[in-house]
């Protein structure tokens, strides 16, 4: 096993969540696509620790955070968008766009 | 006759002390009545009088005192102040003197003047502007002390000017009557005239001597100055010739008839007693200048003065306003002292203005007691007042007779003493025109005696004797007028007091004066007998109208009466010269103001203002106003375009994240 | 290393079809038309990535990927999905118009950073020892070099707990409010 072909599909997966980020309409959706680009991030942190091999697995234990937070980001970020939907009746993200000129 | 030197008199004088040395007093005394009745003169109960004759009052202390002491030891003293100076050279400066001549000029002009001023409390009483009148009065007392006061030519311009601007008010005092106005215009202008001459002259001398002191000027004419000799005929004449101007001499007398306009006391004081005797005192003073320098000139003056005498004297004999008469007998007197001083008496001159003065004085303050009661000048509408106004009658005649050189009034001796020098200095011809001129002059005054108080009254009012405040000036003048030629009797010196000869010969120069030691009384016989003529003729011609209407046909002699009621065409003559030369010139004036001057400025206008259009509009509006607005609009412009990036829009902002990102690290990885 | 010893591996054939699975899943979250499809193939996606976890002998991650993503965030997900009622047939709308843009950034995105990876570790080898990593060293880690990152992790943690039960509380009417203020 060489290091880029971790390298490669992490980018490519990370490719995948920019281009759904930018495209899909649902807010539930783009947060799917932010999930999918920080697992693609923890795809890279794996792969560097298994090439580097440090004394204290960092790569993994940062790996374990990014897991973490992404955990606590998703909840929050479901919190939002229901309220959202509460107040708009609609979790479309065309309709927030209160804050321009 | 023998020659008199003063010098023995100057060794005794003394300084005059305390009194001598505080005589500018009255040199400012009036000048600041003038300014306090301006200002408090219309609340006053006399407006602004009391002041006026307080101011004058009080002068006559000084005046008084000082001449008590010229009397008994004689005063020399001058005090002056140093106000301006050109260089090392020319000094300039303000102060007054004390000798003989000018303490009897401060006498003279502070006791007829009180006399008068109490005389026109009375006279002007409810006329028109009477604070205006009295502040004007005071003025002029206050130039005419300055005048007299004068240790140099230049205060006596200043005070010379002072008088004639005075006079310029108070002739035409009356000044709602245009004819009024133009007399005091004619006044001042030919004065102006005159003036030209005196500057030219004060300025020669300052030049020549290097200083315009006029004890310094007599000190350098007695030294035989070299310098001040080669200009001592044209300065000489040019003093002579502003002299001319306002001691009214042939042809510049041509102001002083016009000038009774003006109210008559105006008339007494200053046109009979003092200003016009400024002249005189002008060439008293320049004295030296004279004597021992440029005796030509003299000639001139002399004929000058002859002529003024006599021709003018003439006039008198048709003038039917008494305020007239009186006015050609006053320039005919002037006349007398000019032609004695020039020929060399000092004395006879002097003397005679002083006793002019007072019957002058009394005969103008008299009319005006007469002109009060018929409110009218003319004589026509006069007659048989010495009945109804026997004060005003007896003290008219005593002034009269007076005038005509009657003895032993006043006006006897100094006639005499003027007949006398003249005859002395070898000027005969010019004697015996003044002895010609005694006679005109009784002639005339019992020709006016006559059509005044005599025969019946041809007016239509109801005459009637003025108040004491106006009769009692005239009683007291009345008595200078008989008594006062006793100071003067030729060879008779009053013990402990001299005679006025030696108050007048108080003087720092040593002059050789030419006046009589002893009486001439073949000459005073003469004199004396040409004035009883004159009053005989006089009163047989006009007197009570009972069948001389025969002579007074004949004496409307043909060619000459006509002649001299046009007062030999002179004024037109002068009036048509003014016109011819300045008339032109006031009207190019007039043009250039209006054209060229006025032009330029409207002009400049015209361009400022659109100099001011082209900066707002084009400067300002577009340009300015352009570049800010341009401004803006770029920043709006570039805000508008801007704007449109903030669409609110997350996945567009996410975008734009991504690209930077993504430009950024292209940016580190390949360029940098 | 050239392809041909790179293929001669077994590792490799089996991170190949791994690898696949994982890029089909990923490809079809952003791109399935169908909202719960689109969760369901991240749950994919996630086991695929857990499976490559196993592969680099990163056991601990794995499971833990394993337990909180698919178990807890895509139950919060469809849980979401259901709350905001998205459709869950068929939906056109779900994707913008302006697709263009966002898929030439992505192919930017993916071409610098695969770039930038072949470019600094060409073919730098993984050898994979097969023998797991010990727990107890990511614990040792984790509270030792780590403690101050694992302690704020957990404030965080707790903040998005709070938070989360904050936001989403549902206001309360008037009524209830009186009642709770009496008691």
């Amino acid at each position: 096993m060489i290091l880029s072909q971790f390298l490669v599909l992490a980018a490519a997966l990370f490719a995948f969540g920019v281009y759904g980020l930018l495209v899909r309409r649902n807010l539930v959706l783009i947060l799917l696509s932010v999930e999918l680009m920080l697992a693609a991030v923890n795809v890279n942190l794996v792969a560097f620790e298994s090439y580097l091999v440090t004394s204290q697995a960092i790569g993994q234990v940062f790996a374990i955070f990014v897991i973490t937070v992404a955990a606590a980001e998703v909840g929050i970020g479901l919190a939002i968008v229901l309220m959202i939907f509460r107040n708009r009746r609609s979790a479309n993200v065309d309709d927030l766009s209160l804050m321009r000129w | 006759m023998t020659f008199l030197l003063a010098q023995e008199h100057v060794a005794q004088a003394g300084d005059g002390g305390f009194w001598a040395d505080t005589a500018g007093v009255m040199l400012v005394l009036p000048l600041l009545a003038f300014l306090v009745i301006l200002a408090f003169g219309k609340r006053m109960k006399y407006q602004g009088g009391e002041i006026a004759v307080g101011a004058l009052a009080i002068n006559l202390v000084w005046a008084s005192v000082l001449f008590v002491m010229n009397m008994t030891g004689g005063v020399l003293d001058q005090t002056t102040f140093e106000i301006g100076r050109i260089g090392s050279g020319l000094v300039f400066e303000l102060g007054w003197v004390v000798d003989g001549l000018s303490i009897m000029m401060y006498f003279l002009i502070n006791l007829v003047g009180l006399l008068v001023f109490i005389y026109a409390l009375g006279y002007m009483h409810g006329d028109r502007r009477v604070d205006w009148f009295f502040a004007a009065f005071s003025l002029f007392a206050g130039a005419m002390l300055v005048l007299v006061g004068a240790p140099n030519l230049i205060q006596l311009i200043v005070g010379w000017e002072g008088v004639g601007l005075a006079s310029y008010f108070l002739i035409g005092f009356y000044w709602e009557d245009l004819e009024i106005v133009k007399a005091g215009n004619k006044a001042f202008m030919t004065n102006k005239v005159a003036d030209v001459g005196l500057i030219l002259g004060t300025i020669l001398v300052g030049v020549s001597i290097g200083t315009f002191d006029l004890a310094e000027l007599g000190r350098a004419a007695a030294e035989h100055d070299q310098t001040l000799g080669a200009v001592a005929v044209t300065a000489g004449f040019l003093l002579f010739f502003g002299a001319m101007g306002k001691s009214a001499q042939f042809p510049l007398h041509i102001w002083l008839p016009d000038a009774m306009a003006g109210p008559t006391p105006v008339s007494a004081l200053m046109h009979a007693a003092t200003m016009v005797t400024a002249g005189v005192y002008l060439m008293a003073r320049t004295f030296p200048l004279f004597e021992y320098l440029g005796a030509d000139t003299r000639n001139i003056m002399v004929a000058i003065g002859a002529i003024t005498l006599f021709a003018i004297g003439l006039l008198a004999l048709v003038a039917d306003d008494i305020k007239k008469v009186l006015a050609y007998s006053t320039v005919s007197q002037l006349g007398y002292m000019m032609t004695a001083v020039a020929a060399g008496g000092y004395t006879a001159g002097l003397f005679h203005l002083f006793t002019h003065a007072f019957f002058k004085a009394l005969l103008f303050l008299g009319a005006g007691s007469v002109i009060h009661a018929v409110h009218s000048n003319n004589m026509s509408d006069m007659g048989g007042l010495r009945k109804d106004m026997p004060t005003t009658y007896w003290t008219f005649v005593a002034g009269s007779l007076a005038l005509s050189g009657i003895a032993p009034l006043a006006g006897f001796w100094s006639k005499d003493e003027i007949l006398a020098t003249l005859g002395q200095e070898g000027y005969t011809t010019v004697m015996w025109v003044a002895i010609a001129g005694a006679f005109v002059t009784a002639f005339y005054m019992a020709r006016c005696v006559a059509l005044t108080f005599h025969g019946s009254y041809k007016g239509h009012g109801h005459p009637h004797e003025s108040p004491p405040i106006m009769t009692r000036p005239l009683v007291a003048l009345a008595i200078g007028s008989i008594l006062f030629g006793l100071f003067n009797i030729p060879g008779v010196s009053w013990p402990g007091i001299g005679n006025f000869t030696d108050w007048l010969a108080v003087r720092e120069v040593v002059m050789g004066d030419h006046h009589a030691e002893s009486m001439d009384f073949a000459l005073a016989g003469i004199g004396l007998a040409a004035a009883v003529l004159g009053l005989a003729l006089g009163w047989r011609v006009f007197g009570p109208d009972k069948g001389t209407q025969q002579m007074r046909d004949r004496f409307a002699v043909p060619l000459v009466y006509p002649l001299l009621r046009r007062k030999y065409f002179i004024d037109d003559l002068a009036l048509g010269v003014v016109g011819a030369t300045t008339g032109p010139v006031a009207r190019f004036v007039d043009w250039t103001n209006t054209y060229v001057i006025d032009g330029v400025i409207n002009g400049v206008g015209g361009l400022v203002k659109m100099l001011g259009n082209f900066v707002y509009n084009g400067v300002d509006q577009l340009g300015v106003d352009g570049i800010f607005n341009g401004l803006s609009a770029m920043t709006d412009g570039a805000g508008g375009a801007v704007r449109k990036w903030q669409t609110g829009r997350v996945q567009q902002y996410a975008a734009a994240f991504v690209a930077g990102a993504i430009i950024l690290v292209v940016l580190f990885v390949f360029v940098i | 290393m050239t392809i041909a010893d790179w293929i001669s591996e077994p590792v490799n054939w089996v991170f190949s079809a791994i690898g696949l699975a994982v890029l089909f899943s990923g490809f079809r979250v952003v791109t399935s038309k169908n909202v719960v499809h689109a969760a369901l193939y991240l749950v994919g996606a996630l086991a695929g990535i857990a499976a490559l976890f196993l592969v680099l002998s990163a056991e601990f991650v794995a499971w833990s990927l394993v337990l909180v993503y698919i178990g807890a965030v895509i139950v919060l997900f469809l849980f979401g999905i259901m709350i905001t009622r998205a459709p869950t047939g068929l939906d056109v709308g779900l994707d913008s118009e302006h697709k263009a843009v966002p898929a030439v950034l992505a192919v930017l995105v993916f071409a610098l950073m695969s770039w930038a990876s072949i470019d600094a570790f060409g073919s730098a080898s993984i050898t994979s020892t097969g023998t797991p990593t010990s727990t107890e060293l990511i614990g040792e880690s984790l509270l030792g070099r780590f403690v101050i990152p694992f302690e704020v992790v957990s404030f965080v943690l707790l903040g998005a707990l709070i938070g989360g039960i904050t936001l989403a509380r549902r206001d309360l009417t008037p009524l209830e409010e009186e009642e709770r203020a009496s008691v």
